[in-house]
């Protein structure tokens, strides 16, 4: 038992033990708690961080436990964990930060802190998923551990909000498991393999196949609010603003995306998805989510319904850039994985911001935001800049690596796709920058809930969207350096073709 | 393979809960520690019986060193070894939550306690039987005492419960006797493994073997014959509850389960796709029962209706490899679902002790019961097989067997069951996290109580990651074998 076995489970544990040692600390105990939930995070980074550059080096991390005869709980890191490891550790650590200042002097404190950090032990538990079987495990520990906080407020909507989640992930999740059955049952195999494990079986199972990946895509599209499996998340904006941010960017619907990236690469493998003319559709399912959540979310007015629409619509992006054959549209669709999650943790910080400290949810209300809280309507400007795609912003690099990927196969559809939803996302988020930036204030101005001092917000409040507004611009501007998200990607995408 | 090692091991698992019962009932001012004392001896002892079973496959011993035909065998394979290991788990959790429970009442004969130890001893000497006549006497033992226990609530509906309980029992072990006399007339003999030997198929065999199943059928609430199980699992005490739903009507299953696979495997043929269906029908019957209560512990009682059907879905599998792969699944889901529903009714114990039973007040009650809302929000985690927990591992061995069969309509049962289960499941912990006044002044919960039922709770999840050594066990002695033969 070397330091690459335990390893992967000390990523867990890291998560999972300050999470149930929290719910059993008292309301009061503020300080033991933060104190816990941060230690967690940061050996949480730590960790993945190690792993990350374990894996560079060309290191494995595998462990396995036998759960039935043929079925093994396998965490398996490999490039394409890591880009969601490290994305979740990282994001949690900045989250984490926010809810604490989100959420001071609430009830409940123990228990959401709790379940959050159960949450996103399950995000990683799926990014390090070896086989589908482990990966059904954690997906169906997400569902169950982000329940509680969605319906953290207890309101009457949260409740709805709370059921509706449910109902559609549970089903999902049903779904999902009735594929996994089926497959097993025709493959007698459920390790994820770099090229997918399903091309030397005969042409005569081929129909079921289809089947299969319809189900499994299904399964895991709820969670990735594939149209017309959206339904849930736009209500599931109730939610507190740090477990939206964490909703949106980091676990549910990134663990939907992610499944979707498994089952095309390491499950069937993209040239085989190919072959069997299931990519096309799922290309299509995606464009379609595409353009409708960019259109309902012109309609809404408020703004994290409007975010929440948004991000049917951007998550769409990774499952059109995996199901584009090529590998240079695999690397869109990965690294908007990664940059997503960056853009729209921001936006929700951002909204979470207005809403504690102006108490203006609405986009009507934003008038003049921009100069009571300049800070926080820049980062939003940043994010918002990024996720309509201008350069230099992380949302260039993901949409230049679709439009060339799908250029190269051929596939120019997907460059009209690419610019009728830049526009139209420049539809719904210009006018809100407008509105924030050059309208004068409502006069008298309301006053503030929340003061920070000198500070517009408190500072737990500020510094996570400034950081990972910051980490926008990084990311774009240094994508060509050797440590950014688009040349780790460029590791995975080389890895699922043969040249 | 007879092992002179497990001998004294099957002897005291026998002897230690009618010693408790004995020192209980004579003794009342020792209940408090005995009930406890003794589950905890006994499941030390029937893991070391396991260790043997699982490392030297089937022990027998031959009472007074008589063997069969002319004495009785007492057999132990991985089969019984599991149910023992079941029965010995949740005798254990209900000891420690039943102390608590029942700390104010006065210890009397009809004490709780003495009564429980002697259901236990019933279910070990059952599951060590290789006599049909001695799993008769068993089945009396138990019906007698579950009755008995059901009774102890004292309410008037209590009372009909148990009444009507007690009915149903007995005519099912006259059906029973009924067949085992015919069996008797037929062979000659009473060993189970010898009556398989001699036993030609006929008219008489087929209707020995069917009248067997009818009794036990009726004995598990086998959809369409469950009428019985709701009002007397609801109405009887919480840890009362949790032995009927966790282990009694287990206990017919394991009887039908060894005729079949051992005096006539060509049964299986013939009446197995029947009782498939029947399962599969309790599981949606059941499942949709549950959905539709207001009182909470009826809904769990329709819960166990459900999980009952997924036991005796495996009936329905014909080739050899599945059906091996779907009794794992099931036995293993014996032992998952018997402490998941130890939890839960404790947990509905708690809330009851509280102050209210109704769905439609829970809002008010289960915010100051977090640790019992927790414990009954994990056993629902078993109870709709959503991993990780032992019950995925069981269900997915069943649907995986569905699979390999390429029986369509199984499987979609198995997962729409589980569907339904994690909404009747959510109907009780919903409310949990939303704000209600207090209307009444709450009773306190002893921390015991709380916690033995989160324990137990943890448990099933555990039991998801470390189940391969279990699964083994079940294998020990190679109890499905006879079932198997045909195709090989």
């Amino acid at each position: 038992m070397n330091a690459t076995f335990l390893l992967p489970v000390l990523i867990l544990l890291s998560s999972l033990v300050p999470g149930m040692i929290i719910f059993f600390l008292p309301e009061e105990w503020r300080t033991a708690r933060t104190a816990l939930n941060l230690f967690g995070a940061v050996l949480k980074v730590l960790l993945v961080g190690l792993v990350a550059l374990g894996i560079a080096s060309g290191e494995a991390y595998e462990t396995r436990l036998p759960l039935v005869p043929g079925v093994d709980l396998a965490l398996v890191i490999d490039p394409l964990a890591i880009l969601l490891s490290v994305l979740s550790a990282v994001l949690w650590l900045v989250t984490t930060i926010y809810a604490v200042g989100y959420l001071e002097g609430s009830p409940d404190r123990s228990r959401f802190f709790g379940f959050f950090s159960i949450c996103v032990t399950a995000t990683v538990g799926v990014a390090m998923a070896g086989n589908l079987v482990t990966f059904l495990l954690f997906y169906e520990l997400l569902t169950l551990s982000t329940y509680p906080l969605v319906v953290h407020r207890g309101t009457e909507v949260a409740r709805r909000a709370g059921r509706a989640y449910l109902f559609y992930t549970l089903t999902g999740g049903v779904l999902l498991l009735a594929g996994i059955a089926w497959l097993y049952g025709i493959a007698g195999t459920l390790e994820f393999a770099p090229r997918g494990f399903l091309s030397e079986l005969p042409a005569d199972v081929h129909p079921e196949l289809t089947a299969i990946f319809v189900l499994l895509i299904a399964g895991v599209g709820v969670k990735a609010a594939l149209v017309p499996l959206h339904g849930w998340l736009p209500q599931a904006m109730v939610a507190p603003a740090p477990v939206s941010a964490l909703l949106h960017a980091v676990a549910v619907v990134k663990a939907g995306a992610f499944g979707i990236v498994r089952i095309v690469q390491n499950v069937y493998g993209v040239e085989f998805s190919e072959e069997l003319g299931v990519a096309g559709p799922l290309a299509a399912v995606a464009s379609v989510t595409i353009v409708y959540g960019s259109l309902r979310a012109l309609q809404q007015n408020d703004l994290k319904r409007r975010l929440a629409f948004s991000t049917v619509s951007q998550v769409s992006y990774i499952a059109l850039g995996v199901a584009i054959a090529g590998p240079i549209a695999s690397i869109g669709g990965l690294v908007h994985l990664v940059h997503q999650g960056i853009m729209k943790i921001t936006l929700f910080f951002c909204a979470g911001n207005f809403a504690e400290t102006l108490g203006v949810h609405k986009v009507d209300e934003m008038r003049g935001v921009g100069r009571r809280m300049p800070w926080t309507t820049g980062a939003f400007t940043v994010a918002a800049c990024g996720m309509i795609g201008l350069p230099p912003l992380a949302g260039f690099v993901s949409k230049w690596y679709l439009g060339l990927g799908a250029a190269a196969v051929g596939d120019s559809w997907v460059i009209l796709i690419l610019i009728v939803s830049g526009l139209l996302n420049a539809g719904y988020f210009l006018p809100i920058l407008y509105i924030a930036w050059f309208e004068a204030p409502p006069e008298p101005a309301e006053q503030t809930p929340r003061s920070g001092g000198r500070l517009e917000t408190s500072w737990q409040l500020l510094l996570p969207p400034v950081a990972t507004a910051a980490l926008t611009l990084i990311v774009g501007l240094f994508a060509a350096a050797p440590w950014s998200p688009l040349r780790w990607v460029q590791l995975v995408a080389s890895l699922g073709f043969a040249e | 393979m007879t092992g002179a090692d497990g001998t004294p091991l099957i002897v005291a698992a026998l002897l230690l809960p009618l010693a408790g019962a004995a020192i209980a009932f004579a003794m009342p001012r020792t209940t408090r520690w005995v009930g406890i004392a003794t589950a905890v001896v006994l499941l030390a002892v029937v893991v070391m019986l396991c260790g043997a079973v699982g490392a030297g496959g089937e022990l027998s011993h031959a009472v007074g060193g008589w063997g069969a035909p002319l004495g009785i065998a007492l057999r132990v394979d991985g089969l019984s070894a599991a149910m023992l290991l079941t029965t010995a788990a949740v005798s254990l959790a209900v000891a420690a939550y039943g102390r608590s429970y029942f700390r104010d009442e006065s210890a009397g004969p009809a004490g709780f306690t003495p009564l429980s130890m002697l259901l236990i001893a019933g279910l070990n000497a059952l599951f060590v039987s290789g006599d049909l006549f001695n799993v008769y006497v068993t089945l009396e033992v138990l019906g007698l005492s579950a009755a008995a226990l059901v009774a102890r609530a004292g309410t008037p509906e209590a009372l009909t419960g148990a009444m009507r309980y007690l009915l149903v029992t007995v005519a099912a072990s006259l059906v029973y006797l009924l067949g085992v006399a015919l069996l008797y007339h037929l062979t000659g003999t009473l060993d189970i493994r010898l009556v398989g030997a001699r036993l030609e198929s006929g008219a008489a065999a087929w209707s020995a073997v069917g009248l067997i199943g009818a009794a036990m059928l009726l004995k598990s609430a086998v959809f369409p014959l469950h009428f019985w199980l709701p009002p007397a699992h609801a109405n009887a005490p919480a840890p009362v509850s949790a032995l009927l739903s966790a282990l009694v009507v287990k206990a017919s299953l394991y009887v039908l389960l060894r005729v079949w696979l051992d005096v006539l495997p060509a049964a299986r043929a013939d009446f197995g796709a029947v009782v498939g269906a029947l399962g599969c029908a309790a599981v949606l019957w059941g499942s949709t029962q549950a959905l539709r209560q207001d009182q909470l512990k009826l809904l769990v009682a329709y819960s166990t209706v459900a999980q009952v059907g997924y036991l005796f879905i495996p009936f329905a599998f014909t080739s050899a490899a599945a059906a091996g792969t779907a009794w794992r699944g099931a036995v293993y889901l014996v032992l998952c679902h018997a402490l998941a529903k130890t939890a839960m009714f404790m947990s509905v114990g708690n809330i009851q002790l509280f102050g209210g039973d109704r769905i439609g007040e829970l809002d008010r009650v289960v915010q100051r019961l977090p640790l019992t809302m927790a414990a009954f929000a994990v056993a629902g985690i078993t109870v709709a097989g959503l991993p990780p927990s032992g019950g995925f591992v069981a269900k997915w061995l069943i649907l995986e067997a569905a699979v390999q069969e390429g029986r369509w309509f199984v499987s979609a049962v198995v997962l729409v069951g589980g569907l339904l289960a994690s909404i009747y499941v959510f109907r009780v912990i919903g409310p949990a996290f939303t704000k209600g006044a207090q209307p009444r002044q709450p009773r306190r919960v002893p921390n015991a109580m709380e916690w033995v039922a989160f324990a137990v709770a943890l448990a099933t999840v555990l039991l998801g990651f470390f189940g391969m050594p279990l699964l083994e066990l079940i294998d020990a002695g190679a109890p499905f074998g006879n079932a198997l033969e045909p195709e090989r």
